[in-house]
């Protein structure tokens, strides 16, 4: 029954927290089935058995009993005070990581996610993580206020510009988990998706070795495909011809640009090139300055396949 | 029961703009407040609408973006912070407390003034390209965000004003115009639980007002207060607009369960159960609604300690709200129980704001917040205590006191199929917002994750059949208006003074000043008979 | 509950009571309480402010320190004198309608105006003084070579807090100016001075709220 309950409202559980913050939350979903079931069962009951047109044995009025408030206060109290130090001694635990954790840096923006690791390799979206060992995220946000949700974790901080908070998990399954934006922050606010790739100490070593990806295997513009949508390009970008917070990539290469400056430049690879790791340089006529910059954080091989993406867009 | 009263006695539109009568006030605050509540769910409609796939439905991301604020700040400042106190308290606390009108008729048109003012200004935003920053106006984001937020930011200003001075208004009509012999613990506890709110009307409604001027002077002249990069703390902005927003939801609770107090002891013919209870907990929750803001904040980054704090502290101010529920409850043992319209209102209430509360605990407690803060979760619990809660109560309220508002009866029969719908309509909106937000769905969030539709769909549907009750009831309601007027000047046998005058009353309420000999509830001490038929 | 009690009292002989209160005495203990509650959330409007200046000072301590400076601490001193004889000469003038003394109360209600205008002119003064210097709110701020940066943030509260201030001082004014009007006219007498008296206690609020606001950014050590 109790893990029918949890299963039914609860995600899975990716760490052995996780697991405990249900606890807590089936043990209140019992709490609030019961009081629900009294209060709603006391009062179906009066309302049937003292119907007006019925003639039931009515007595004198109660109006006051001190013994009964005095209990239905007490009890309550004690009940609320249980449900305080449990969620508190939760919360400690999440609080303080331990000393040994694992420290990667995490920068949310509008709208994506950037992680940094202490070999100096970066990724966008993707968050990847050991097994089983205790993982610290430093964050702080480049504008608006985010925040850093993984409901299978059962853990969530906000991001704050000019600040850094933490947050800090183990990992106890090996899989894919969401990450989610819980702080809403405009337009792309719910396209703010990522995952947090947990792996097995090797595969993760080697993974960080090879230095992201295997990038190297797939050709140009299948690669620029992938890396379309997990680098968040499609949160702005359309390839059907839609406008967006930023131009369409549909029929863009190749031909005639009009800029915000009144200049006109054709869309070549070095136009390409440039609006990705400095976009401000050129911007578009009619839309707003917002791009951020993808310099140093794609490799060329990345920008060349994008470019090739780029350019299949009919 | 025609004859002159307040509605007939000066006739044309300059008699009512120009009114001092606190029930014509509260009359034209009754439909402002209800134009706004279907402004306001026009808006979730849309919302829900929008939400039946997980991509784009009808709208855009920004447009919806500005649904679910417009939703947010037409339905809490503009319809569930002055409906009862404004629309149902302006007309029947004088009445109550057998006085002529309130302490300051004048500055009561003043507060309706005000009010129109800010909501003529707030729904001028929807011209203006409209508002996306959500009724919260987080910072960084709003600071730096286009839209109409300086105009919508001074609305809340007026608004605040017309707040603050109805609250000034009742507090002195309690203390100084109670009928001849009416003790304070003689007071229908409608009057303890408007006292309450009004208390936390003037002590919090400021704090809002300094936090949107100063939300306003960032925007217009960098004053660097909430944004980081001129030095200031955008977190900072939370306390404030926590600080006055928490003990709002207790001016929004505090008048529903004021009514419901009234109306379970007359369709039980019982006295109240627990009365000094009753009275001391709406005081209780006005204290302690002040120090519980940050469990708005358990993730913001505050401090661990200050998270403690708060959550210790929200957790003590449930105690006082369960208090009164176990009491209505006990008020009805051994009653007499009549189930019209206000009554099934009443029950409703019980039933919803019950799990409305409960599910405040998950939140107060701080490891289940950290996982179900800002996900549908949260929204479930406040439409639960709010709608389920205060809506609901307001509705109850309605009913009880519309046929001496009005003068006249409306369908039984309907109001029953309309309870019905809305209460089933109701629950599942939002039980399924529940789940939704249990497994990790947050909110605000205009694309979901294709696992979430189908407790999207239950919810958008549940909507329709809430929407389809509340019609209903505009339906009869309105309908009754074109009867005769057919009402009997005390239609449900209650005890308080508002039924020793006529239906409408009179423009000076009483013929004669009342003079108070016993308690607001005391059916024991009456016969059943000479309660039932009780005409003056 | 019973329904008794004599039909409502003729109100011709106070055509200042209002037909909602049975007694004079009623009506201005409630006008008192309304006017109390009043300045509570005035009180708590201008106590957000300073809490929100409290802690910016926290985190800008040196930068506020270096900024308050250029305050001109002896003009803030005489204003602090010149409200401070106001709220004396305000509270003479509800003495004075308390004991039904037109001409005193005429006389003190123009010397708590005239003294109000002062106040104003004083800061239109400094003012004037800030403006030249470039010493402004924000992203005005145009003064230069601060040896610490971010004392804009100090003007921006000083003129937020004097500004707000000071147009509760006008918004005073405008109502002193209407009671002095009144009292010429001869509309109050012993029995009834309730706008003055109301008026003094908005009044002493005013004089209060200076009082914190000048050791708050005239005297920072």
């Amino acid at each position: 029954m109790i893990s029918w309950l949890r299963d039914l409202l609860m995600p899975a559980a990716g760490t052995a927290y996780a697991r405990q913050v249900d606890d807590l939350f089936v043990f209140l979903t019992g709490l609030t089935l019961f009081f629900f079931l009294l209060i709603a069962g006391l009062t179906a009951w009066f309302v049937v058995r003292y119907r007006r047109a019925r003639g039931a044995a009515r007595g004198a009025a109660v109006s006051q009993h001190t013994g009964l408030e005095v209990a239905w206060s007490v009890i309550p109290l004690a009940l609320v005070i249980v449900i305080f130090f449990w969620g508190f001694h939760g919360y400690i635990n999440a609080a303080v990581p331990p000393a040994e954790a694992l420290e990667i840096k995490v920068t949310g923006r509008k709208w994506l996610w950037q992680f940094e690791y202490p070999n100096g390799l970066r990724t966008i979206n993707e968050l990847h993580v050991p097994l089983g060992k205790p993982v610290k995220l430093v964050m702080v946000s480049e504008d608006v206020i985010h925040s850093f949700y993984v409901p299978t974790f059962r853990i969530k901080q906000d991001v704050l510009p000019g600040k850094y908070t933490q947050l800090w998990f183990q990992a106890a399954e090996a899989g894919v988990h969401r990450l989610l934006c819980a702080e809403y922050c405009g337009t792309g606010h719910s396209d703010m998706l990522g995952a947090i790739h947990v792996q097995s100490a090797e595969e993760y070593a080697q993974w960080l070795e090879k230095g992201g990806e295997g990038a190297e295997a797939i050709p140009a513009a299948q690669l620029g495909r992938l890396l379309y949508t997990k680098y968040g390009c499609d949160a702005c970008h359309s390839l059907d011809g839609s406008r967006g917070e930023g131009p369409s990539f549909r029929g863009v290469f190749g031909h005639p640009v009009r800029l915000a400056d009144g200049r006109t430049v054709t869309a070549d690879e070095n136009y390409l090139r440039e609006s990705i790791v400095q976009p401000q340089a050129k911007v578009v006529a009619g839309f707003q300055p917002v791009m951020p910059t993808f310099q140093g954080l794609l490799r060329e091989r990345e920008i060349t396949a994008l470019i090739e993406f780029i350019k299949e867009q009919k | 029961m025609t004859g002159r009263n307040y509605l007939n006695e000066r006739r044309g539109l300059w008699s009512w703009l120009t009114t001092r009568d606190h029930k014509r006030i509260g009359v034209m605050y009754l439909w402002s407040t209800l134009l706004a509540f279907f402004l306001g769910g026009v808006f979730a409609l849309l919302i829900r609408l929008e939400l039946l796939t997980p991509g784009k439905t009808v709208m855009s991301a920004d447009t919806y973006n500005k649904m679910f604020t417009l939703h947010g700040a037409v339905m809490i400042f503009l319809f569930i912070i002055p409906s009862i106190p404004a629309a149902l308290g302006n007309f029947v606390l004088p009445l109550l407390l057998g006085a002529k009108d309130v302490a300051f008729p004048r500055l009561n048109l003043a507060s309706y003034y005000l009010y129109l003012a800010g909501a003529l200004m707030a729904l001028a935003t929807l011209a203006m390209g409209g508002i996306d920053t959500g009724w919260t106006f987080y910072t960084p984001y709003s600071t730096s965000t286009g839209g109409a937020v300086n105009l919508v930011t001074l609305a809340v200003f007026v608004l605040g004003f017309s707040s603050i001075f109805t609250g000034i208004n009742f507090i002195a009509t309690v203390h100084k115009l109670r009928a001849p012999g009416m003790s304070w613990f003689r007071m229908p506890l409608f009057v303890w639980g408007m006292y309450a709110t009004a208390v936390i009307q003037i002590l919090a409604t400021p704090v809002l007002g300094i936090t949107v001027l100063l939300l306003l002077m960032e925007r217009l002249l960098g004053i660097g207060i909430f944004d980081p990069k001129l030095g200031g703390d955008p977190v900072l902005f939370q306390h404030f607009f926590w600080f006055y927003s928490h003990p709002a939801v207790y001016i929004m609770i505090l008048p529903g369960m004021a009514i419901i107090s009234e109306v379970i002891p007359v369709f039980s013919r019982r006295p109240i159960f627990g009365y000094r209870a009753i009275a001391f907990s709406s005081v209780a929750i006005a204290g302690v609604s002040f120090l519980v803001w940050g469990h708005h904040m358990f993730v913001s980054g505050q401090s661990v300690l200050a998270s403690a704090i708060f959550s210790f502290l929200t957790f003590l101010v449930a105690i006082p709200s369960a208090v009164k529920v176990f009491n209505w409850v006990a008020t009805m043992y051994r009653g007499s129980i009549s189930l019209q319209a206000p009554m099934l209102y009443a029950i409703s209430f019980l039933l919803l704001f019950a799990i409305g509360g409960l599910t405040g605990l998950f939140l107060g407690a701080l490891a289940t917040d950290v996982h179900l803060h800002d996900t549908y979760f949260v929204v479930a619990h406040f439409h639960y205590v709010m709608m389920g809660g205060t809506v609901i109560a307001f509705l109850a309220g309605l009913h009880y006191w519309w046929p001496k508002m009005f003068g006249r009866m409306y369908s039984e029969r309907w109001s029953r199929v309309a309870a019905a719908l809305i209460f089933v309509g109701f629950n599942a909106t939002f039980l399924a917002q529940f789940v939704m937000g249990s497994r990790g769905m947050p909110r605000r969030y205009y694309n979901y994750l294709p696992e979430f539709q189908p407790l999207h769909i239950l919810s958008t549907a549940g909507s329709w059949v809430l929407a389809l009750g509340l019609l209903i009831m505009a339906g009869y309601l309105l309908a009754s208006l074109r009867r005769r007027p057919d009402a009997p000047p005390n239609p449900w046998g209650g005890l308080t003074l508002e039924w020793q005058t006529g239906s409408p009353p009179p423009t000076h309420n009483f013929e004669r000043t009342p003079r108070v000999e016993g308690g607001p509830y005391d059916f024991h001490l009456v016969s059943e008979e000479a309660a039932a038929g009780r005409q003056r | 509950m019973s329904l008794s009690g004599a039909a409502a009292e003729p109100h011709t002989e106070q055509p200042f009571l209002q037909h909602h209160f049975a007694l004079p005495e009623q009506q201005a203990e409630a006008s008192k309480i309304g006017m109390w509650l009043f300045l509570v959330t005035e009180i708590l409007l201008f106590g957000g402010l300073f809490a929100g200046y409290g802690v910016m000072r926290m985190l800008h301590a040196e930068a506020f320190h270096q900024a308050h400076a250029h305050l001109d601490r002896a003009l803030g001193a005489l204003n602090t004198v010149v409200l401070l004889v106001s709220s004396f000469t305000m509270a003479m003038a509800v003495h004075s309608a308390r004991r039904g003394e037109r001409r005193k109360l005429v006389l003190f209600l123009a010397l708590t105006l005239s003294l109000a205008g002062v106040f104003l002119g004083v800061k239109y003064v400094e003012y004037s003084h800030k403006f030249h210097d470039g010493l402004l709110p924000g992203r005005l701020y145009a003064h230069r070579g601060d040896a610490t940066a971010g004392q804009f943030m100090f003007f921006s509260f000083y003129f937020l807090m004097t500004g707000l201030h000071g147009l509760h001082v006008a918004a005073g004014m405008a109502v002193i100016a209407w009671l002095l009007r009144r009292a010429r006219r001869g509309e109050f007498s012993a029995r009834y001075y309730t706008p003055v008296d109301l008026t003094g206690l908005y009044w002493h609020l005013v004089d209060m709220i200076w009082i914190y606001l000048f050791p708050m950014l005239y005297l920072i050590s």
